[in-house]
């Protein structure tokens, strides 16, 4: 080094001006890349969020509209091999498929055939036997006559008007062959053909079907399931919280919970699913795929997230509070009860809304426990074998039938709009009450 | 009686309770001159009196119904003969519903003159459980409001009372997290101990083929070494790494424009809707993985002409992994960034650095321990990711780092093992609880190791 | 220069202006600084200033000269606005949004708050040092070295050796920390961290070195070791200083101004305004009636 250790940056002084110059328009060209980074950066999750979601959008909607088909329906005793259209035992047996059967041939005469008149009746949906059931169970004074109806359209036609099966492609490489256009067109060209808001879709549980398969399984499903997480989560998580925010000592007791709780918040779920087949179900011998179970395992995920949010809105409220209500003479409890609590609520209530966004949102430890199983029925109770809207996702998505890629995505759609709806009800909450101390 | 007609029996007598024991004080009240010269309000003298109508019997409610069915079925199963308990415990559950089958009469059990003999046992126990839990919990309950009735008298420090018990319930409630932890262990646990107890440790951990179909019968596995997991942790470790490399700088970035360049307005506006990302969930990821994202990735790579390029890939799914953990990342390095203090970016202006060089060598190498501690957090949630990774990566156990091929994950394994039947003593089964276990030990190494240093970085600039 | 020419009139006013009596401490009917705003070859000229945070005013019009190589002290109670002022030369208030500033401060001949001028550039010409010492995480030579490196200013590692053991010297820490240059410099004192911080400073060869309450933060011996660290640099270095302490300014500057509600009242030799002030606010804070 120098001697003259004064001289350094006085020599650097007098070359100061000309290298800041040189260098400045890098620097700035350098600035402005790095925001452009940033804005890419935020841009593609966007431009991601909108693909994800118009992906999603335009492929479900198509599924809210579902087909009929015009026919004569003759309740003739002959088809269904019945005399007696009030008697249940002979409506049991009753072969309503033949009566669908009777009336397409009458409006396709043209068909014969046992190959052609499969490939007819693949139009119909396979429920529209029963729709034809339920008419004469409700009137059963129309055996022997003929009746008007539009019944369900297969999927497959669905799919032809909506465009998702490309009728210009070669006919060996499309579901639907020459034969069935011509009859689409024929029905078409003669208004027998309809499209309505499938309300199927909104009343129905699963099916094998796509046009008769509804989501309404799964969402009764998810409310039982829910329900039980709530009605656990909720005042658990809140005590807990009052207890870590209030009462609990510095001791390792302590420590060990608040460890536990935020090392659980990033615990796997799939994790959560195990427990719940080992304990719940192996152990504790809860019936599988039941929402109460499904209600427990959600309770245990969702709770450490209840609890932290719970701990922060409590904290949240200011000491003064709670000094003025001592002073006063009030017990730890009467303030916590009386006054922390209610001016911590809407914080809290606003935690849980978002911690049932998640449970509702949550598919893999449901799987763990059985919630995948294929049901039909309605669940009419927190023991019933169930599904949720988002195993309902899953199944379908696993489905080969192509019109089940329109069943989820409206599914889908069901579930974000749920899913909206709780976190604007989160935000409204937060809103409203938001205090500034 | 049922169970839960029980316990409303026993709220109806709890209700009751509070009614008698709150009229009791103010009664005793009385001729001493009215409530005030009670220690505390009659409303806690109610309290009271429900809590030992209540607890004590709900308790005993709840001991009796977790235990019933483990008694009860030992018991009938220790009275069998060698034949039917030295089995596998799978036909041993098929031996105990055909017992209570042939007790309902729904199977003739004519021949099985043991199980007949058992089945009546099974009834008889049933029977006198059921009775025994009625009776002991209503005596309990109308003893323990006798109890509270005796004691009621205005010296009684009621709300001291009151409150402890319900500190108590706080208490007990916050412990349930010590619960979960000691049941996720112990489920897991003893279910790998007996995987283990077939499947040599070593096997497991460092096979290299995994195959777990080939367990057909239960005695036929010990020998097969299906159950090399390393397909499995390098799948994982593959597609989490995808996911993070997408993730991480698209995150930090983002975190950063909106820290450091964005005005309020637009910090506003594109935060919430970056958080949307993370609210969506992961079921519809995967559903868009496997449908949109696989066939997209396919095409793009046999356009530029590759070959082989797998219909489920690990880049897929890593891919669309990574976008739904950007709001992670970016919400936890935004939590680090605005925590590094003002003062050090004043600094830096002050000694005319512009914002990116600021930012870049100051404020980043300041946030970097608490960056690192979101990233390995990330990572934690990338591995732990179940549906996405079920729905597009696939089953298949390649070993292999080409993201163009199908891997499969230690979730994914988990989640279609148990999927369907089980056999709870099959290694097939059992070998998800393995799995589970590694998952587990992983992600909570993970999360206290990140957690610490996102603790001491922020200790660090309080 | 026009700015100079309407400041003459100005300043044929401030000789006209009698000491005022202000009501209670309110400023009243303010028009004109007392005493001598104004230098004949000043490094830094600020004119007619005002400083706005939305629509409050921080500044009003302040007009105000700083000297070649010396040390001018800005006093006053806290809200007064002297750490506004003082940000506003080197435009520090610029990362804050709802800040705007009118007129004009020259530097070199130039309006820094032209659109013309470089912020990147005015900063490598006026340096800052804060109230709390704020060293960057980085190894205590990074620290030294991270102006010259960012502008480019040294072509050679040597050349860079040297500047920041230069700075170090001239900061007064080069035998303390000389052993220790790739240590943290968070594992300095206090003392020693805004020592480096000085050093940071002058690194990049400043003309100008703002100070705002260097020593709050600091020890009594601490502050002395910065205060006779100022009064070195005051030879080569013009240095603007901002301090609470009416001592620590009596101790350092040649100059002193005294601000009051955003608005400069009066400036002179640092010996008149601690012996008569002019202006009865002034007194007032100098012998301890507020503030």
């Amino acid at each position: 080094m120098t001697d003259q250790p004064l001289n350094a940056i006085e020599r650097m002084a007098t070359v100061k001006q000309e290298r800041l110059n040189a260098r400045l328009k890098q620097r700035y060209n350098r600035e402005r890349r790095f925001k452009a980074y940033g804005i890419a950066s935020i841009t593609g999750g966007l431009a991601f969020l909108a693909i994800l979601l118009i992906t999603i959008f335009s492929q479900g909607i198509p599924a809210f509209q579902s087909s009929f088909i015009k026919l004569d329906i003759t309740y003739d005793p002959d088809a269904l091999y019945i005399d007696d259209a009030s008697d249940p035992e002979q409506l049991r047996f009753a072969d309503f498929d033949n009566a669908v059967r009777q009336s397409m041939l009458e409006r396709f005469p043209e068909v014969s055939g046992r190959n052609d008149t499969r490939e007819l009746m693949s139009l119909i949906s396979t429920a529209a036997g029963y729709t034809v059931r339920d008419r004469l169970i409700a009137n059963p004074d129309l055996l022997g006559q003929t009746e008007t109806l539009w019944l369900m359209a297969d999927d497959d036609l669905d799919l032809v008007l909506n465009g998702t099966i490309d009728r210009n492609l070669p006919s060996d490489e499309r579901r639907v062959s020459d034969l069935e256009l011509e009859w689409i067109d024929d029905l078409l060209a003669n208004d027998d053909i309809e499209r309505r808001f499938n309300t199927t879709f909104f009343t129905r549980g699963d099916s094998r079907d796509p046009e008769t398969a509804g989501v309404w399984g799964a969402v009764v499903g998810s409310f039982y399931t829910l329900v039980v997480t709530l009605a656990l989560s909720f005042p658990i998580g809140v005590a807990a919280a009052i207890y870590l925010e209030e009462f609990a000592p510095k001791n390792r007791l302590t420590e060990i919970i608040e460890v536990n709780i935020n090392n659980l918040a990033a615990v796997p779920s799939i994790v959560f699913g195990l427990l719940g087949l080992a304990v719940f179900i192996n152990f504790f011998g809860l019936p599988r795929s039941a929402p109460v179970v499904g209600g427990l395992v959600l309770t245990l995920m969702t709770l450490p997230t209840i609890i932290i949010s719970a701990r922060a809105s409590i904290k949240a409220v200011p000491p003064s509070i709670r000094d003025a209500a001592m002073g006063l003479g009030a017990s730890k409890m009467q303030v916590t009860l009386h006054h922390v609590l209610p001016l911590a609520m809407p914080g809290m209530l606003t935690g849980t809304i978002i911690g049932m966004a998640q449970a509702l949102g949550e598919t893999a430890p449901l799987l763990m426990i059985g919630m995948v199983a294929f049901i039909v029925d309605i669940p009419q109770g927190f023991t019933d074998a169930a599904t949720v809207l988002p195993v309902q996702v899953y199944i379908w998505s696993d489905s080969p039938e192509r019109a089940f890629i329109a069943k989820t995505s409206a599914a889908i759609m069901v579930l974000l709009g749920f899913l909206a709806l709780m976190n604007l009800l989160a935000v409204l909450l937060r809103r409203k009450f938001e205090r500034r101390w | 009686m049922q169970t839960s007609t029980l316990i409303l029996f026993v709220l109806a007598l709890t209700v009751v309770a509070y009614v008698l024991g709150r009229q009791r004080s103010v009664q005793l009240a009385q001729p001493l001159g009215g409530i005030k010269r009670l220690h505390s309000l009659p409303n806690y003298y109610g309290l009271m009196a429900a809590v030992w109508t209540g607890i004590p019997a709900l308790v005993i409610v709840a001991v009796w119904t977790g235990m019933e069915t483990t008694v009860i079925t030992g018991t009938v199963l220790s009275t069998l003969p060698d034949t039917y308990t030295s089995v596998s415990e799978s036909q041993i559950s098929l031996t105990f519903s055909r017992i209570r089958n042939i007790q309902l009469g729904t199977i003739d059990g004519s021949q099985y003159p043991d199980l007949v003999q058992a089945g009546e046992l099974l009834q008889r126990l049933t029977e006198s459980s059921q009775f025994g839990k009625v009776a002991l919990t209503l005596v309990i309950s109308v003893l323990g409001g006798a109890y509270a009735w005796l004691r009621t008298s205005p010296r009684l420090r009621a709300r001291p009372q009151f409150e402890v018990v319900l500190k108590g319930f706080f208490l007990l409630c916050s412990t349930i997290a010590i619960f979960t932890t000691i049941g996720i262990i112990l489920s897991v646990l003893f279910e790998s101990i007996r995987f283990f107890q077939s499947i040599p440790f070593f096997d497991f951990v460092f096979g290299t083929k995994w195959s777990p179909q080939i367990a057909i019968r239960a005695d036929q596995v010990g020998s097969s070494g299906a159950f090399g997991a390393i397909p499995l942790f390098v799948g994982t470790l593959l597609i989490a790494a995808i996911a993070l490399l997408v993730a991480v700088p698209l995150g930090l970035m983002s975190a950063i424009y909106l820290s450091e360049y964005a005005n309020s307005k637009v910090r506003g506006v594109v935060k919430p809707l970056l958080e949307v990302l993370a609210g969506i969930p992961t079921v519809v990821y995967g559903f868009f993985a496997a449908l949109t994202m696989a066939p997209l990735v396919r095409d793009f790579f046999q356009g530029i002409g590759l070959d082989g390029v797998s219909a489920e890939s690990a880049l897929a799914a890593g891919l669309v992994m990574g976008i739904m953990i950007i709001p992670f990342v970016s919400s936890l390095s935004d939590d680090v960034i605005n925590a590094v203090p003002n003062s050090l970016r004043d600094g830096s202006y002050g000694l005319g650095a512009t914002k990116s060089e600021t930012i870049r060598q100051v404020v980043f190498p300041a946030a970097l321990p608490g960056i690192m501690g979101g990233v390995l957090l990330a990572a934690s949630r990338a591995i732990g990711e179940t549906m996405i990774v079920v729905m597009a990566a696939g089953l298949a156990a390649n070993l292999t780092v080409n993201p163009l091929e199908a891997v499969t994950t230690v979730t994914v394994q988990i989640a279609t093992l148990l999927v369907g039947d089980q056999e709870f003593d099959s290694p097939k089964t059992l070998a998800a609880f393995a799995l589970g276990l590694m998952l587990f030990i992983t992600t909570l190494l993970l999360n206290i190791v990140a957690m610490s240093i996102v603790k001491r970085f922020r200790e660090q600039y309080d | 220069m026009t700015i100079t020419n309407q400041y003459t009139e100005h300043k044929a006013d401030t000789v006209t202006v009698a000491k005022t009596e202000p009501d209670q401490f309110d400023i009243g009917d303010w028009t004109q600084t007392v005493g001598d705003p104004l230098l004949d070859d000043p490094r830094l000229s600020a004119r007619n200033v005002d400083v706005f945070y939305a629509d409050n005013q921080a500044i009003h019009n302040v007009s105000l000269d700083v000297g070649k190589n010396e040390v001018i002290a800005m006093i006053g109670p806290s809200g007064c606005g002297k750490s506004t002022f003082l940000r506003t030369l080197n435009r520090m208030n610029d990362s804050i949004d709802i800040c705007r500033v009118k007129g004009e401060i020259i530097l070199d001949g130039h309006n820094i708050y032209d659109k013309s001028m470089d912020v990147v550039e005015l900063r490598a010409k006026v340096g800052m040092v804060f109230q709390k010492p704020n060293p960057f995480p980085k190894s205590i030579y990074d620290n030294v070295a991270y102006g010259p490196r960012i502008h480019g200013l040294v072509s050679r590692r040597a050349e860079l050796d040297e500047v920041v053991e230069t700075a170090l010297r001239k900061a007064g820490l080069w035998d303390e920390a000389k052993d220790r240059l790739d240590k943290p410099a968070t594992g300095l004192s206090g003392g020693q961290q805004q020592r480096l911080c000085i050093a940071r400073t002058i690194a990049v060869s400043p003309e100008v070195i703002l100070m705002d309450e260097p020593c709050s933060a600091l020890d009594p011996i601490a502050t002395a070791r910065i205060e006779e660290l100022i009064a070195e640099l005051s030879e080569n270095y013009t240095i603007a200083i901002v301090t609470h302490s009416m001592q620590q300014a009596a101790r350092v500057s040649q100059r002193t101004a005294y601000f009051h509600l955003g608005k400069l009242i009066e400036v002179g030799d640092t010996d008149k305004i601690f012996t008569s002030p002019d202006h009865k606010l002034t007194e007032d804070y100098i012998t301890g009636r507020f503030g």
